[in-house]
């Protein structure tokens, strides 16, 4: 169950001195929050939850086949039920994806993606719809321009936040401050080889949600949903989160339905990505469709 | 893990020091076991995480654990006499070290006439520096209960030594390799092969070393219980830097020692090539704190800086993350890596460890790149004068000893007055098919035929001895995403 109040608090932040334990909209951890603005994660994921749902945050990647598409793409996705969407940076270096989403990026890249087409397309997605946007990136692409500048500039487009696949709090303190002044949600992964100084570390670093990685690996479809990912989120709760989403691996409704059972959101890339690929924006709207359906606890199905 | 940095790039208190100050501001030391100059003030034995503002941890969550158990690991062992006296006892017996250091007498001609003596690392098994590092890793990899080690390699030099470490300790062995790399380097496959090792050709972006570590790094998120990464180079995430340099400063020690034995003085000047800069670090090493003694790092100048097919990365990269450690990088407006061009594989990385960074930054050791050209003309001429065939990476920092020997003899009365060791990071038996091709000796076409036809002749070889190699193939490409 994911909604349930005695998990969701925050009862281990006994070191919150800036009242945020009493406002569901407000950073994951304890002591790093200070701008005003509510996280868009965080309510889009609140959102869902008081609909008595888990959230279904859906991935692909920017420039794929271009950034018009991706714009289309994700308008598509949250019409067709995705709480939050999640936009990666393609990137020559992706050490934490598998083949599909490689083959994607490289595409897009070889296309002529400019990594300053992110924000128009944020914008072009927030324009249109609510769902929250948070963009995927390795940290190198977000160096080069600046780590102020992005941020600056994803928050100017409606952007939520950073998931940050190969950056650690410890070598964050850029993007914590940046993401502060602007109000932007610090997306940090956890893993199930976190230790539990690592976790409390983790979550107390981030804002909106915490991604719980399911398995030890890249992205890509697995055929089951691993038992870890169960114990991680329980793990990372205990830790202090208020938010915990699960992703890598997770290609079908069933197992967005196991997933639902557990955590506040999954996360779907690999087979969202072979669907635009293969049938283009219709089949990826069409996935989406059957992929929230999984979101209700089974017995609950409602139209 | 530290937090601070130690010095700001701005400081330059390598100025200070080499001007005569007592105490540089460098990378703090910590350990008390070896060298003979310790202590704070000293820019020997940084032990990272940073160098300056250089290096960290810019890795996945997933990897951090295996990281924090390796340097926990590497930390112990290298104050556990035991540990050492195993380095030392594969080093001397097993390698083959102390490794010579030869005085090039005839090719000093071509230096301006300074000294130059070589530091003989293309006489070590398997020929080259690299087997330094895999002992020790190797090593490791089994105190840690690790029963895989992975690793990458471009020219094929690294998988041979990790492959050859591996047989030697009874670990199994994966090799990434790009699939370019692959076929300019056929017969180090096979070597590969006959040491039990399975190689992996990697087929995604550009198919060269830096994809054969993200695809090692890909294998390592998801086996990180079984296996150990034995990186290559002093670069990547901490520990790796400062534990690859450990492993390569028997270098700079011997090195010291002998210049010391045969000339009875420190050199004026210490040349060594710049791939990820393992052999550098541990040449330099021995140098660091000796103010009089001058250090050049030679970067690959490919067709020329100005072409932009290059791996000239200190030189004209900037600053940013890649394979998990601040750096400078050769990359675009976008932060996208950009693909290097050497006619060495070994030094085609568009990455450099990130002690170098800082020393580059500090201005300790001077950083310049050496083209194509005059790598191979250097190459030769240490053929022709003195008999030895070097690598084509090595034969970098030779054509840099050329000029600093001319420019430090420029004014000089008596040039063989300047003393210049060189690193001979290894031997060009590898390279032989390339150099003979740029010297129009055989034209290229034939000599990859015959390659090819001497590695399907040897794969056949290790299919037959090595019966357990099928199943590590069939393995190694459902990791590889096949
Ligand atoms: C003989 C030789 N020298 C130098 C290098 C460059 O590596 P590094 O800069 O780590 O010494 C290599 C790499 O393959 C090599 O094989």
């Amino acid at each position: 169950m994911s909604v349930d109040p005695t998990l969701n608090g925050s009862s281990t932040n006994g070191s919150s001195t800036n009242g945020s334990s009493t406002n569901g909209l407000s950073t994951e951890g304890s002591g790093t929050e200070g701008s005003g603005t509510a996280s868009k994660s965080a309510a889009a994921i609140d959102r869902a939850k008081a609909q008595g749902r888990a959230a279904l945050i859906c991935y692909i990647p920017a420039g794929y086949p271009d950034v018009q598409t991706t714009i289309d793409a994700g308008i598509a996705l949250a019409r067709n039920g995705a709480d939050l969407i999640e936009i990666g940076i393609p990137y020559s270096d992706p050490v934490m994806d598998g083949a599909v989403i490689q083959a994607a990026t490289t595409e897009a890249i070889a296309n002529g993606f400019r990594v300053s087409s992110i924000f128009d397309i944020v914008a072009g997605i927030t324009a249109a719809t609510d769902a929250a946007v948070l963009v995927m990136t390795y940290w190198n692409p977000v160096l080069r321009l600046g780590v102020d500048e992005f941020s600056r500039r994803l928050a100017a487009a409606g952007g939520a936040g950073l998931i940050t696949p190969d950056l650690i709090p410890e070598e964050a303190s850029q993007w914590l401050e940046a993401s502060q002044k602007y109000g932007l949600d610090r997306v940090f992964l956890v893993a199930p080889s976190s230790t539990p100084e690592r976790l409390a570390r983790t979550v107390e670093a981030s804002r909106g949600f915490v991604y719980a990685v399911s398995i030890m690996g890249v992205t890509g479809t697995r055929t089951a949903v691993s038992s870890t990912a169960e114990s991680l989120v329980v793990n990372t709760r205990a830790a202090g989160a208020a938010r915990v989403c699960v992703g890598l691996g997770v290609s079908n409704a069933e197992q967005v339905r196991e997933i639902a059972g557990y955590a506040d959101g999954v996360i779907v890339g690999t087979a969202l990505v072979a669907a635009l690929r293969d049938g283009g924006v219709p089949a990826l709207a069409e996935l989406t469709t059957d992929l929230s359906s999984g979101l209700r606890p089974a017995g609950t199905e409602a139209h | 893990m530290a937090t601070t940095p130690a010095a700001s790039p701005q400081d330059h208190p390598a100025d200070a020091f080499l001007s005569g100050a007592t105490s540089p501001a460098g990378g703090t030391s910590t350990n008390p076991s070896a060298g003979s100059v310790t202590g704070a003030g000293s820019f020997r034995h940084a032990a990272g995480p940073y160098f300056g503002s250089y290096g960290g941890r810019w890795m996945p969550e997933s990897l951090i654990a295996a990281l924090d158990e390796l340097e926990e690991t590497f930390e112990k062992a290298k104050v556990d006499p035991e540990f050492l006296a195993q380095i030392a006892d594969l080093n001397k017996n097993y390698s083959g070290r102390p490794s010579l250091l030869t005085e090039a007498k005839r090719f000093s001609a071509h230096a301006g006439g300074a000294r130059i003596f070589l530091k003989r690392e293309d006489l070590n098994h398997t020929g080259s520096h690299k087997i330094n590092n895999v002992l020790g890793q190797a090593l490791l990899a089994k105190r840690m209960g690790k029963t895989r080690v992975i690793a990458e390699t471009g020219a094929g030099q690294h998988g041979v030594a990790s492959a050859t470490a591996a047989a030697l300790l009874g670990l199994e062995c994966v090799v990434y390799m790009g699939a370019e790399d692959c076929r300019r380097q056929a017969l180090n496959v096979a070597r590969m092969q006959l040491l039990g090792a399975t190689v992996v050709p990697v087929t995604n972006g550009s198919q060269t070393l830096k994809d054969a570590i993200n695809e090692a790094l890909r294998d390592w998120v998801a086996n990180v219980d079984s296996t150990h990464y034995l990186l290559g180079t002093a670069a990547g995430a901490h520990p790796f830097p400062a534990m690859v340099r450990f492993f390569h400063e028997v270098i700079g020690e011997e090195a010291r020692g002998q210049i010391l034995e045969q000339t009875g003085r420190l050199p004026d000047a210490v040349c060594a090539c710049i791939g990820g800069g393992s052999n550098a670090i541990g040449i330099f090493h021995g140098f660091l704190d000796d103010a009089s003694v001058r250090l050049y790092g030679f970067e690959a100048g490919g067709d020329g800086v100005e072409t932009g097919r290059h791996a000239a990365t200190i030189t004209l990269g900037r600053p940013g993350v890649l394979h998990g450690a601040r750096s400078y990088l050769m990359q675009d407006e976008d932060g996208q890596t950009v693909e290097s061009h050497s006619i060495s594989a070994g030094l085609d990385y568009p990455g450099v460890g990130p002690e170098h960074a800082y020393l580059a930054d500090i201005g300790r050791v001077s950083y310049e790149p050496i083209t194509d050209a005059e790598a191979m003309e250097a190459f030769q001429l240490l053929c022709r004068t003195e008999g030895i065939i070097p690598a084509i990476e090595s034969a970098h920092a030779l054509a840099g000893a050329i000029k600093v020997g001319q420019r430090l003899t420029a004014d000089q009365a008596d040039p063989a007055e300047t003393i210049i060791v060189v690193n001979l990071s290894g031997r060009g038996d590898k390279d032989v098919e390339t150099a003979a091709a740029w010297f129009d000796l055989i034209d290229a076409e034939t000599a990859a035929e015959a390659v090819a036809e001497a590695v399907i002749r040897a794969a056949d070889t290790a299919a037959d001895a090595a019966s357990n190699s099928a199943p590590n193939a069939a393995e190694a490409n459902q990791w590889n995403g096949k």
